[in-house]
């Protein structure tokens, strides 16, 4: 599985031999491969008139191209605030709660991003092609497909470590712009226009798997909710800034360069995360290793509303915790 | 008939070719396939509706619809042949008479005595003396035991002192059907009680004096309050057009000391149109997340679920934090009511969360008060007005509660959704007629079988592995959250998507985790015999001065495993764009396609179908596909078949 930006086609259709031989390189003679797009086939045309768009089957012509329209940007984070506001409004009554929670879209945009997810690990373990995702950037829709398909196919991202592990390779180092995109949440008045709330619908769906295949995963409820928090507000530096470079190398600020040396100044979730006396609350008492593919159904009625997340603050979970508490016990009374 | 298909709801590319067979109690779907000659079958009685849809070039569509919500697609070849099966099913799903019912051939081989035990596994004088009646305040009338005062009401009911019989019977007069105030629950921490009625012939003045004492000696039973709550389970609106018929509610001016109370859960018509747009939206194909919420919500369906709960959650407040009586009704006092109060006992009492106890609430509330099981749930061709999911609505209430506290219900979801099934199967004689009158004129008990009886010796099955009668959460009384809980109602697709493999969990935590229990157990009944076996040997070899060290290897290595993952789930259609996928739909049978969780031996207590049928990984077992041929039994059908007495109809 690869990933990349767009292409930049631009308004004359340029084209590229080295991307064009790249690409040819990943595939063997009469190979065929999926390129997933996550625009609209129409965003992805109109993109052309801003200098991008997409690999055109004459120049890429073992490619085949599909378009999963995956929400990003603003329309998303308008989606997230929604769901919020709606979570917390005390007036809803049931007759209007559902459509209330339809208008938000939140659910059909976990629905999508499980979808796409699950097209590009059809391809990979059901056709045997190779598949690449971009979307526009490569840094929002794409990370979140590319990482969702990795839990889906491969057990070894189910486990606690393998789960850092793909998260530090598809989202941290892959630049995901974490300082622009978590940067107020769903309360905020301020709407930052590079704000989008992509890594909670990447816990929110990794969360879906964990609810339809309660055993496969190695962590439970309680790491994605830590994520979540630490994506937005952290005293670690692990989700700090936008990308690899200005970890290392610091950050223009104003005239002044600032020197993030994120490393060097600041301490590792993942080391705070992994020490035993932590690691065990994050463990899941029923894990047992899975070797094969889990393929969720994406049914509207597969997918719920994650009320650990949204309804948090809301609702006791005193009830459930007991149930997890009880589960913990009979497991490891055996 | 031959060569007809059984098509997959959500696959239509995916059809299985077999026979179909139709018996005198079941439709029958054989398989082709050599290897598993993989069996579905239908009671006619589960049958509710059955849809010939246009001929198409690959045959004649027919639609069945169960009540349990399982739907079958078959495609017969030939027309006439179509005509035949539609008409002969029509004719078989709507019987006339009791006899024709299953329950009378069913044949689970017990002699009479077991036959008669199964009956008297629950016990209601029992339940009202464990409540701890009769007692000072309440008492047991037999004024009804000839059915004499009315006709729906059992012959044993629970009375205040206070109540004579003059007052009872003017009382009875005053209430449509004769439904008078009766007993239903009895808080014997603080006296408070539960009372259920019909509504009273009120109209827009009339007044009745032993009505009026009627509820004043339910006041005076409950030393501890001075007034008691009259919940009236309708909305408002149709209850005022009710004493346009002469009938009404209580004016709080003429019965002295009430608080009067409407609750507002819509009448059994709206809950029948409910049911149906809900399972139109179950029956979409590939819908939406838009489609569904919005069908959902259109449905109405889970705004009734919460009217209900709300309603129980009054009573039970009303019982257990203000120690005040309560007397519920609607128009008859057999639909809402019997909900209502049984919603509201099992908040209040953890006993009723116990398997035993929910069978003993049902029997109290739901069989024993004259529930109309027959016109409700359609046993006989009837009027299709009357047909309403009440009890079904109850059990959902029970799953949802469940699902906010887990560790509270001795029961698992399973056990609610066979209750269900067997509400339509008229497999076991429980759910029959409309009232114990009828039951018994018929002869019930002595022809037919309990399902209690037969859950009962199931129950390893049943049970919720998170449950510990000494836990807090199943301690006293349970306090759901109140606003804001809209989002704590789920579609509950265990029970309405129930046939639908590919949408469940694939994983059965509640099976996983009563293996786990099970092994523990055994594992610590060994380590105690290995231990006096030990201390035996030690004392030995005090007398022998040898040490011999043996290797005691465990008699049975109870291996216990999650990851038997020999066998995969397959993906759904998420794409139409790549049609060379081999794009099975998880839902269909095959046997790659489970994700067993547990190694075959260890299933001790679960379904024996699981090891035989590669469906049944979800946990939910599919109860209309087993073999005959001894591939064990599902816990609620029947396993002998009777095969030589069954009419072919080989059309």
């Amino acid at each position: 599985m690869l990933r990349s930006s767009q292409p930049l086609m631009g308004p004359n259709r340029k084209r590229c031999r080295e991307d064009e031989v790249l690409l040819g390189t990943v595939l063997d003679e009469g190979e065929r491969g999926f390129i997933i797009d996550t625009r609209s086939a129409q965003a992805a045309k109109q993109a052309r008139m801003t200098g991008g768009g997409t690999e055109p089957k004459s120049s890429y012509p073992q490619w085949r191209r599909l378009h999963r329209p995956l929400e990003r940007g603003r329309p998303l984070q308008e989606s997230f605030i929604k769901l919020v506001e709606a979570c917390n409004d005390p007036l809803i009554n049931m007759d209007r709660w559902l459509s209330r929670l339809e208008s938000c879209r939140w659910l059909s945009h976990v629905k999508a991003a499980l979808s796409t997810a699950c097209l590009a690990a059809q391809c990979m373990d059901r056709e045997e092609a190779s598949v690449l995702v971009h979307g526009a950037e490569g840094t929002d829709t794409t990370l979140l497909v590319t990482a969702l398909a990795q839990v889906i196919l491969d057990p070894s991202c189910r486990t606690l470590a393998g789960f850092q592990g793909l998260l530090e390779r598809e989202w941290i180092e892959a630049g995901h712009p974490f300082h622009l995109r978590c940067a107020r949440s769903a309360y905020s008045h301020a709407r930052l226009k590079q704000e989008a709330p992509l890594f909670l619908l990447f816990l929110d769906c990794v969360w879906q798997l964990s609810r339809q295949f309660p055993f496969s995963l190695e962590f439970g409820e309680r790491l994605l909710l830590t994520l979540f928090d630490n994506a937005y507000a952290s005293a670690y530096g692990t989700f700090l800034c936008n990308n690899v470079k200005e970890r290392r190398v610091g950050r223009e600020v104003g005239t002044a360069l600032c020197l993030c040396k994120v490393k060097e100044s600041t301490h590792s979730l993942w080391a705070w995360l992994n020490q035993p006396g932590e690691k065990k609350k994050y463990l899941n008492p029923l894990y047992s290793h899975n070797a094969l593919v889990i393929w969720p159904s994406v049914e509207p009625q597969s997918i719920q509303l994650w009320q650990g997340l949204f309804f948090r603050w809301i609702r006791s979970s005193q009830y459930l915790d007991e149930a997890w508490a009880e589960i913990q016990r009979l497991v490891e009374g055996n | 008939v031959e060569n007809v298909r059984l098509l997959d709801r959500l696959s239509s590319r995916k059809a299985a070719l077999g026979t179909l067979y139709l018996t005198a109690t079941h439709v029958i779907f054989v398989e082709n396939v050599s290897e598993t000659r993989k069996e579905t079958w239908v009671l006619h009685s589960q049958i509710s509706s059955i849809e010939k849809q246009a001929t198409t070039a690959t045959g004649c569509p027919l639609l069945i619809r169960c009540k349990n919500f399982q739907v079958i697609q078959l495609v017969i070849p030939q027309e006439r042949d179509c005509h035949d099966v539609y008409i002969s099913l029509i004719r078989l799903a709507r019987p006339v008479k009791y006899e024709e019912l299953y329950c009378f051939s069913f044949n689970p081989k017990l002699d009479k005595e077991e036959r008669e035990q199964g009956w008297k596994l629950v016990d209601l004088n029992e339940e009202y003396n464990r409540m701890g009646i009769p007692n000072n305040y309440w008492q047991i009338s037999d004024i009804n035991r000839d059915y004499g005062v009315c006709d729906s009401y059992p012959t044993e009911l629970y009375v205040p002192k206070s109540a004579t019989a003059h007052i009872i019977v003017g009382s009875s007069k005053f209430r449509s059907r004769r439904r008078f105030p009766a007993l239903s629950y009895y808080c014997k921490d603080n006296n408070a009680s539960i009372c259920r009625s019909s509504q009273p012939l009120s109209g827009f003045s009339a007044r009745c004096l032993e009505d009026e004492q009627m509820l004043q000696a339910i006041r005076k039973a409950n030393p501890g309050s001075d007034f008691i709550y009259v919940v009236d389970t309708r909305p408002k609106l149709n209850a005022m057009a009710n004493r346009a018929a002469g009938k009404g509610y209580e004016n709080e001016d003429n019965y002295s000391n009430i608080k009067f109370q409407f609750i507002g859960i819509e009448n059994i018509h709206v809950m029948r149109s409910s049911l149906q747009k809900m399972l139109e939206v179950c029956e979409l194909k590939s819908p939406s997340m838009s489609d569904f919420l919005w069908g959902l919500e259109n449905s109405g369906w889970l705004k009734h679920i919460k009217a209900i709960m709300d309603a129980g959650i009054f009573i039970a407040k009303a019982v257990a934090e203000e120690g005040v009586s309560v007397l519920v009704h609607c128009s008859d006092g057999w639909d809402r009511t019997a909900q209502v109060c049984s919603v509201a006992s099992l908040l209040l009492d953890p006993y009723y969360r116990t398997m035993k106890g929910f069978m003993v609430l049902v029997e109290k509330d739901w069989v024993s008060f004259g529930h109309k099981f027959n016109h409700r749930y359609g046993n006989l061709d009837g009027d299709p007005k009357e047909i309403s999911p009440v009890m079904d609505q109850f059990i959902e209430c029970v799953w949802q509660l469940m699902e906010q506290f887990p560790c509270a219900f001795e029961f698992n979801e399973r056990f609610l959704i066979h209750i269900q099934h067997h509400i339509y199967s008229c497999q076991f004689g429980n759910f029959l007629c409309n009232s114990q009158k009828e039951r018994r004129e018929l002869k019930i008990q002595e022809r037919t079988y309990s399902l209690w009886a037969h859950l009962w010796k199931n129950r390893a099955n049943y049970l919720n592995p998170l449950y510990r009668s000494d836990h807090g959460q199943t301690q006293g009384t349970l306090r759901p959250q109140m606003a804001p809980c809209n989002f704590l109602y789920k579609f509950w697709s265990g029970m309405y998507n129930r046939f639908e493999k590919g949408l469940h969990p694939r994983q059965s935590v509640t099976d996983y985790l009563m293996a786990v229990k099970e092994e523990t157990q055994q594992l610590e009944e060994e380590l105690e015999v290995l231990g006096e076996r030990l201390a035996n040997l030690q004392k030995s070899q005090l007398n022998d001065d040898k040490v011999k060290s043996k290797q005691q290897d465990r008699s049975k290595q109870l291996g216990l495993s999650t990851s038997d993952n020999s066998l995969a789930n397959t993906p759904q259609e998420y794409s139409n764009d790549l049609k060379s996928f081999p794009s099975r739909s998880p839902s269909q049978g095959d046997e790659e396609d489970s994700a067993l969780i547990l190694t075959q031996d260890n299933l001790k207590s679960s379904d024996p179908d699981l090891s035989a049928n590669s469906d049944q990984e979800s946990g939910v077992e599919d109860l209309s596909c087993r073999s005959p041929s001894g591939g064990g039994c599902l816990p609620s059908e029947d396993s002998g078949k009777d095969s030589d007495e069954a009419v072919y109809l080989a059309v």
